[in-house]
């Protein structure tokens, strides 16, 4: 409990010495860490249950599970996830006044 | 010039060249009708595709380094997108990958996975720093963020490696389609594909490239997708055989099992007979990749691979700002999804077409004088990509004694499924975009490395701007020709050579970039070793494996990256740690590149 507090302590402190350029990137960091999270759940963890997928009552569209999800179901996931990403990112660079001035 | 204009008026360029496109096919259609023959429709459909192109890159003609190397970094986020679909989907996505999911299923999907995934990795580790950097070229990056020449050396070096095992598969590729279109033999065919290559990126470069390279997207989508719709509504799939085609998965598992798929083997005497390269039917979907481990293992080297393929990475470089990186990104991998899930539907639909007794395509069970009288078998039996042979005497043909190339599920579905022969003109014009459109980033990779980075970075900096871009002229006609030579010999095929470039690019590349953005520790030395140490790990693994050595952790030939990448890391941290840290400009550098407003590290004319 005492260990919770100090290390809460310690992460306050240490946010509020933070530049506003060292905030942007904390920010940036942790939504690398989100996105990569989704990612490899998506790309990686869930074929580790190839057969349990195969197996699977969940037939989205009637495809078997793993089949639907090697065609369309991660791909897609990727696309929307870049997407989401980018806005995301964008968000945190308005927020910190890093925005490009000219846009296409 | 034109540019200001031209760049506005993109939507409508490139929506009149659509149209055009639509309206030569339906003039094709029309000549079919009218007694044109196959062959002649084939070679319009090329020629004409490929005159276009040469057309555009004459007109994208540049004596500027920032239009040669980066497109003046103005190419907008949707139209970089369609360009990297095009740069990104190679002869192998296009020609082999249907083929692939055909006869390995599931296992083999694990590269539709990897070929797309990585583009997660691009969006977030890479493009928009690398962006913000403003380097012409990769290695250019390395050498400005770890500083010295060594650095920037080495990552030419991987750089050239993994673009140069890429380049000549596909160049393979384009004289695959180019004989079979226009009837001239491979070894020339080669040649032929060089030299429309070459026309493309020679004079404009980069710009040149990015504008061709949309223009071949449009053709190739075209080309994959009309002949899906088709023959799906032609079998009563459905529409959008993408959500309808559950039915038919489920049928070809049950006609499997009807004709003793797994069952039937046939004898090695047998096989013998069957011409090298062709593959038959009889293998269970779940012999491929058995594991879950050499499927994620293969996912992840693709992945890795993507986000260190210097060709992809480039074309970031010619967005207008670090946001339009980002978003360009995501209109990549859609333009790229659009294919990858048709390819499934393409390999679900062609084996149910050739199986179904109960559909008029359908071959097996028929009788074997029958299947050999057909027209589509004997022009694909010529062309070496069916076989057909009685083994076991009964007259009819069984699943095992069917063959087919990989190769012949793109390009020979349509005439199977009764399609008229102008789509299978279409589908070859659609391979020769595809394939022409990566070799064309692949060259001008190696080229601009070789050029900016070796010749005016280290050799003669001091070098005026009409020299460099003559040089790197020279130097794209000299790559050119070696990886026709080189192709012309066939090594390995079309995809196995594509999946080594990846774990080339994946050993050497993958770790200096990314560490080069999010570890402000990492420094030149460190760089140098993770880059060299990579690729040697990389290779000598591959060699080993080649040789009969067994391997470990199930690492196989098509997965060496992960060896490769793995040491590249440990050497990287290790020896950054131990030598000293980067200086505090450079330190401030990586700050600079972390932010995306503010000028560029690199000025626009370096």
């Amino acid at each position: 409990m005492s260990f919770w507090v100090m290390f809460r302590l310690l992460t306050y402190r240490e946010g509020k010495k933070m530049s506003k350029q060292q905030q942007h990137w904390e920010k940036t960091r942790m939504l690398l860490f989100v996105t990569l999270a989704i990612w490899f759940v998506f790309s990686i963890g869930i074929f580790f249950f190839g057969a349990e997928m195969e197996a699977s009552s969940i037939r989205p569209l009637g495809y078997p599970l793993s089949y639907y999800m090697t065609c369309q179901g991660s791909l897609g996931i990727f696309v929307i996830l870049i997407f989401w990403f980018a806005n995301r990112q964008e968000k945190i660079d308005e927020e910190f006044g890093y925005t490009e001035r000219e846009d296409d | 010039m034109f540019k200001g204009k031209f760049i506005d008026n993109l939507p409508k360029i490139y929506g009149t060249y659509t149209g055009g496109f639509i309206v030569f096919i339906i003039l094709m259609a029309i000549a079919e009708q009218a007694g044109m023959s196959a062959k002649l429709i084939g070679i319009f459909f090329v020629a004409f595709t490929v005159l276009i192109y040469a057309l555009i890159g004459y007109l994208s003609r540049t004596m500027q380094t920032d239009a040669y190397y980066v497109a003046g970094r103005q190419v907008p986020t949707v139209f970089n997108g369609m360009a990297t679909a095009a740069d990104w989907m190679s002869g192998a996505s296009f020609v082999a990958m249907a083929g692939g999911i055909y006869f390995k299923g599931y296992g083999y999907m694990a590269l539709l996975v990897g070929w797309t995934g990585g583009y997660v990795l691009v969006a977030s580790l890479l493009a928009p720093y690398l962006r913000k950097f403003g380097c012409y070229t990769v290695p250019d990056f390395i050498g400005t963020r770890y500083g010295g020449n060594l650095a920037r050396l080495s990552a030419v070096i991987v750089l050239t490696v993994a673009s140069f095992t890429y380049v000549t598969a596909q160049i393979n590729a384009t004289g695959t389609i180019a004989s079979v279109a226009l009837d001239i033999p491979f070894n020339i065919a080669v040649y032929v594909g060089l030299a429309s290559i070459l026309m493309c990126s020679m004079l404009g470069g980069m710009r040149a490239v990015t504008w061709t390279q949309v223009a071949q997207y449009i053709v190739l989508i075209i080309a994959y997708l009309l002949p899906v719709f088709w023959i799906s509504n032609k079998m009563g799939a459905g529409v959008f055989p993408h959500f309808m085609l559950a039915d038919e998965v489920a049928r070809i598992g049950e006609l499997e099992a009807q004709f003793g798929l797994g069952e039937i083997k046939n004898s090695a005497a047998d096989l013998k007979q069957v011409p090298k390269g062709l593959a038959g039917i009889t293998k269970a979907h779940a012999e491929v990749n058995t594991t879950p481990w050499k499927f994620i293992s293969l996912a992840v080297c693709m992945m890795a691979g993507t986000a260190s393929l210097p060709h992809v990475m480039m074309r970031y470089f010619t967005t207008p700002s670090v946001k339009a990186a980002r978003r360009s990104v995501g209109w990549s991998l859609f333009f790229i999804f659009l294919l990858y899930s048709s390819a499934p539907m393409l390999a679900t639909l062609s084996k149910l077409s050739l199986m179904d007794p109960n559909l008029a395509t359908g071959i097996i069970g028929k009788s074997i004088t029958e299947v050999q009288a057909i027209d589509w078998y004997q022009n694909w039996n010529q062309a070496n990509l069916m076989f057909v042979s009685d083994f076991n005497g009964n007259g009819t043909l069984e699943l095992n004694e069917f063959f087919m190339g990989g190769k012949a599920v793109v390009l020979a579905t349509p005439e199977i499924a009764g399609l008229p022969y102008v789509i299978s003109g279409l589908v070859a014009a659609g391979g020769m975009a595809a394939a022409m459109s990566t070799a064309d980033g692949l060259v001008l990779a190696i080229s601009n490395a070789l050029s900016h980075d070796v010749y005016y970075k280290m050799i003669n900096p001091k070098a005026e701007t009409a020299k460099r871009l003559i040089v790197a002229r020279v130097l794209l006609v000299i790559i050119g020709f070696a990886g026709a030579t080189i192709a012309a010999l066939e090594i390995q095929g079309i995809l196995g050579s594509v999946i080594w470039a990846f774990d080339f690019a994946m050993s050497g590349l993958f770790f200096p970039l990314v560490l080069g953005v999010w570890w402000k520790r990492a420094n030149a030395q460190g760089a140098v070793a993770g880059m060299l140490g990579g690729l040697i790990a990389g290779t000598a693994y591959l060699i080993a494996v080649r040789n009969g050595y067994p391997g470990f952790w199930g690492v196989t030939q098509l997965t060496f990256g992960i060896i490769g990448s793995l040491v590249s890391l440990v050497l990287m941290v290790v020896v950054s740690l131990m030598t000293k840290a980067p200086d505090a400009a450079t330190q401030r550098m990586v700050d600079e590149v972390r932010i995306p407003s503010g000028k560029a590290i690199l000025g626009k004319q370096h």
